[in-house]
């Protein structure tokens, strides 16, 4: 039985070469208004990848999904000119998307692919505005569903998945059984630039909407975020002429 | 002379400034014009112009007054500035022409766009190997970036002029040469088939040009024919079998001339006038395949900048075109050619609005972290001005892009004279806002590494082609001054039954007694203008009024002449551009407050400086049209350039005596 349908979980982050984050005045989170937004990096080799199998036929369908406030559907736009085939976009605004993190949206994820009975999850590993790293494996777990992370590269091989992972210790492979969830690594693939005719193409494509609740989620954060302080400022540093003068500084300042 | 039965009392006369002598003027200033069509050829000006003229003539003839005064007025403020009298309904307020789905989809657009921009295409490596790399031409093609106006039943990706121009400034913003390819492939090469070809020309050529798998140029000029287009020689006959045209003749300087395989070709036609019954050449406008045979190309030209646009010479020699592919109308070529030049010029000032942009941010970037005696250099005022100046030149530049693309998205056909202004201005205020970005930067701005010196390269020609900006400025003081003088005409066939004009009659003496006694004449922005910008919006307002009186004066004193006085065509040019540029910033920072951006409040600033100076700018120009000494000057100009011409350079000897 060839897999059906792909998910492709999107997630939208502040855009990483912005040139200022700057911390709110009441230290509760990160100024996020008027900061440029777009589909994280991962997410993108992601939809890459799930395009790639879908083009090469291991695949029927691919669905892009993203959970967040309207501005959302711009990123689901993006993956359908990518060539995705149809969006679920899952509306989560004000507090709730504030308190939103990686229990939550692995919750609705889970749910998602329950339902529409998907073959296969893929997300990027780790959003890089909070550098989770959690929301892959979370959904794994929800799912009961075996997990291939930190994907390098990725082969369909019947009703197994062959996985390259990329480890501290160097290259993983594994064998999973589908249905399974996989994250995607940086070297994985070079997502392609959606072009202007694909993006017109995409304008037909379906987005269906709906709410966590449709889906029997409950959006309750078990984490309260107390401070965020933006990291210390870098002192100077001093130069030295010799070794021993390091030697004794760094006696003299405690370090050693 | 000048009435039929009522007496033109003297002080009639005065109030109204009507010489006597005006009577023949107008259509003295239609025939001149007519003799000296192909003295000012290239610019629109020649025939489009002087047709409009010679139906002027004829019907203001026939029309009784009272009609006239009903006849249908432009809504173009340039045309209107001209005659002293505003007419706010195309730039106030600030068009926002696109609907909901437009605005989205131009959003979705920008950021792929803007991406392979930054991240792919590598202009100094365009620059230096003198064409654009194989790999990103092949990505412009897949991403649709060669077919962005066709229609997207025909494979394109069917934009409107406004989305169109957001596009054009990300690419002026990169690379200026990648921008020449696809311009002249799309704004002038292919427009023709676009705006007047039939539906089996479009359906035949357009799809395969929107997809970049043929290329398109435009051929127009010639080794002896490039601003005075209306002489060139290429020939076309048609042949014996009545089926083809053949055309003979070489074309100079193609954008994309090396690379294209359909090009839009100019050509002169013997025709019977049937006016005179004489045989007369006339311009056609051709499709001309490589494919047909006998079209071949000269090598790439060594160019100052742009360097990475192909252009080359285009020989066609017994080239056969079937009569199928003759675009528009036969003998109706020069319309054609205006049209097209016409209908891309806002896409110039929208590329170069973004190219300001770009060395802005680099000019901003220097001068915020360099060092010089102690402080950051952005403390200086000497640096200051730049950089204010530099942001003033670019918020008008911008301003103008996006209103003439709203105006002719609103069906607008009436924006030749503002296109013109846009293009003078855009260029000549892009190449001194990197001239200065590169002052700014100092030595580093000199060096390669920082890639402004391609970009002061890539800029020179734009003042050059397209219209060089010369002769747009000629283009927009003569059709201004025709538009003025079919004004003073209607006054003056009003004259002679002023009985029935009581009320035109009425108001212009009073108007013009009031202007006389230094009163306002009832011109205003109010209402038009947000209040804080009040102050600026009446200087505007006074500046109309001087330019509208000097326009007069200029077309009393010099008659049918005016064609041949060019010192004064532009200096009228120029008031003319600095008003509209006035009236353009007005309409946007007051667009701004109304809306409560942000950047409103720097966005008055920005108005009300620019308005400050733009406004002494003309009131110099229109004292100095006023001034015998200017007189004397433009007399010696001339004298000195006949004496340099003669002398085939320097006339004064040395100061050392050898």
């Amino acid at each position: 039985m060839s897999p059906a349908s792909v998910f492709v979980c999107l997630s939208l982050t502040l855009l990483s070469d912005y040139p200022v984050i700057r911390v709110k005045p009441d230290n509760s989170g990160v100024v996020t208004d008027g900061v440029k937004h777009s589909m994280n990096p991962f997410c993108e080799i992601a939809v890459e990848e799930a395009v790639k199998l879908k083009e090469k036929k291991f695949i029927k369908e691919v669905v892009a999904v993203s959970c967040g406030p309207t501005q959302v559907t711009e990123t689901i736009r993006t993956a359908l000119a990518m060539g995705c085939d149809r969006g679920i976009h899952v509306e989560v605004s004000g507090k709730d998307y504030e308190a939103m993190g990686p229990l939550q949206i692995a919750k609705i994820f889970a749910a998602l692919a329950k339902k529409e009975e998907a073959s296969l999850v893929i997300l990027g590993k780790q959003a890089i505005d909070d550098d989770c790293n959690q929301t892959g494996q979370m959904t794994a777990a929800l799912l009961d569903w075996p997990q291939g992370t930190f994907a390098s590269e990725v082969t369909i091989d019947g009703e197994k998945v062959k996985v390259v992972r990329e480890i501290d210790g160097g290259l993983e492979t594994i064998k999973i059984s589908m249905p399974a969830v996989l994250t995607a690594d940086l070297r994985l693939n070079t997502p392609r630039y959606a072009t202007l005719p694909n993006i017109m193409k995409a304008k037909k494509k379906k987005i269906a909407n709906m709410k966590p609740a449709d889906l029997g989620v409950d959006m309750v954060s078990r984490v309260e975020v107390l401070r965020v302080d933006e990291p210390p400022t870098r002192l100077a540093g001093v130069k030295v002429e010799t070794v021993d003068d390091l030697v004794a500084k760094l006696k003299a300042n405690g370090t050693i | 002379m000048l009435l039929g039965k009522v007496s033109l009392t003297p002080a009639l006369c005065t109030a109204l400034r009507i010489s006597p002598a005006f009577s023949g003027i107008q259509k003295q200033i239609g025939a001149a014009a007519t003799q000296n069509a192909r003295l000012y050829a290239s610019s629109q000006a020649a025939e489009a112009v002087l047709d409009k003229q010679a139906v002027g003539t004829t019907t203001a003839t026939k029309a009784a007054t009272a009609k006239k005064a009903q006849s249908v007025e432009s809504q173009s403020f340039a045309v209107n500035m001209f005659k002293g009298q505003i007419n706010p309904s195309q730039v106030f307020p600030f068009p926002s022409v696109m609907n909901e789905e437009q605005t989205q989809f131009l959003q979705e657009l920008v950021p792929p766009v803007s991406k392979f921009f930054e991240e792919v295409n590598d202009p100094a490596k365009n620059d230096s190997l003198e064409k654009v790399e194989d790999s990103t031409m092949e990505s412009l093609k897949e991403m649709g970036a060669f077919g962005l106006q066709v229609p997207q039943d025909l494979g394109g990706v069917g934009l409107t002029n406004t989305q169109y121009a957001r596009l054009v400034e990300i690419v002026g913003q990169h690379d200026l040469g990648v921008g020449i390819t696809l311009g002249a492939h799309q704004s002038i090469g292919f427009k023709g088939i676009l705006l007047v070809g039939s539906p089996a020309q479009k359906a035949k050529y357009l799809p395969k040009l929107a997809t970049g798998e043929t290329l398109a140029a435009f051929c127009l000029t010639e080794p002896a024919s490039g601003s005075d287009a209306a002489s060139i020689k290429t020939l076309a006959t048609l042949s014996p079998c009545g089926k083809h045209y053949i055309l003979n003749g070489g074309k100079i300087w193609i954008s994309n001339g090396g690379l294209a395989e359909i090009f839009t070709v100019f050509a002169k036609m013997p025709m019977m006038d049937e006016k005179t019954g004489q045989m007369k050449d006339k311009i056609t406008a051709f499709i001309v395949e490589r494919s047909f045979g006998g079209v071949t190309h000269g090598p790439p030209e060594k160019k100052m900048g742009i360097k990475a646009s192909n252009t080359a010479e285009v020989y066609f020699e017994n080239v056969p075109v079937p009569i199928e592919n003759v675009l528009g109308e036969v003998g109706g070529g020069f319309k054609v050619a205006m049209a097209i030049l016409n209908n891309g010029r806002f896409g110039m000032a929208a590329a170069l609005s973004g190219t300001m942009k770009g060395v802005i941010t680099q000019a901003v970037d220097h001068a915020a972290n360099r060092v010089q005696f102690g402080s950051k250099i952005h403390t200086y005022g000497a640096i200051q001005e730049k950089l204010a100046r530099m942001t003033m030149l670019q918020y008008v530049t911008e301003s103008m892009a996006y209103m003439i693309s709203g105006n002719m998205d609103s069906g607008s056909k009436d924006y030749h004279i503002e296109a013109a202004i846009s293009k003078i201005f855009a260029s000549e205020a892009a190449w001194e806002v990197t001239d200065e970005c590169i002052q700014v930067m100092g030595g580093m701005g000199f060096m390669k590494g920082s890639g402004v010196e391609r970009v002061m390269r890539d800029l020179r020609i734009f003042r050059i082609f397209e219209g060089t900006n010369d002769i747009l400025r000629l283009f927009v003081a003569l059709n201004g001054f025709q538009d003025a003088g079919k004004h003073l005409k209607s006054l003056q066939k009003a004259l002679k039954n002023p009985l029935g004009n009581a009320g035109l009659l009425a108001g212009e003496i009073t108007k013009r007694a009031k202007r006389t006694a230094g009163l306002s004449t009832g011109l205003t922005l109010q209402g038009s203008v947000h209040p804080e910008l009040s102050h600026s919006g009446n200087l505007a307002v006074k500046a109309i009024e001087h330019f509208g009186v000097t326009v007069e004066d200029m077309l009393l004193k010099h008659g049918k002449n005016i064609l041949h006085e060019q010192f004064v065509l532009k200096r009228v040019a120029d008031s003319a551009i600095d008003l509209y540029a006035m009236v353009v910033v007005l309409s946007r920072a007051s667009r701004s407050l109304s809306q409560g951006h942000a950047s409103a409040q720097h966005e008055k600033i920005l108005c009300e400086t620019w308005c400050i100076e733009a406004y002494d700018r003309i009131m110099k120009n229109v004292k100095d049209l006023k001034s015998s000494s200017t007189t004397q000057v433009f007399k010696n100009m001339k004298a000195i350039s006949a004496a340099v011409v003669e002398n085939g350079g320097i006339v004064a000897p040395h100061p050392l005596g050898f």
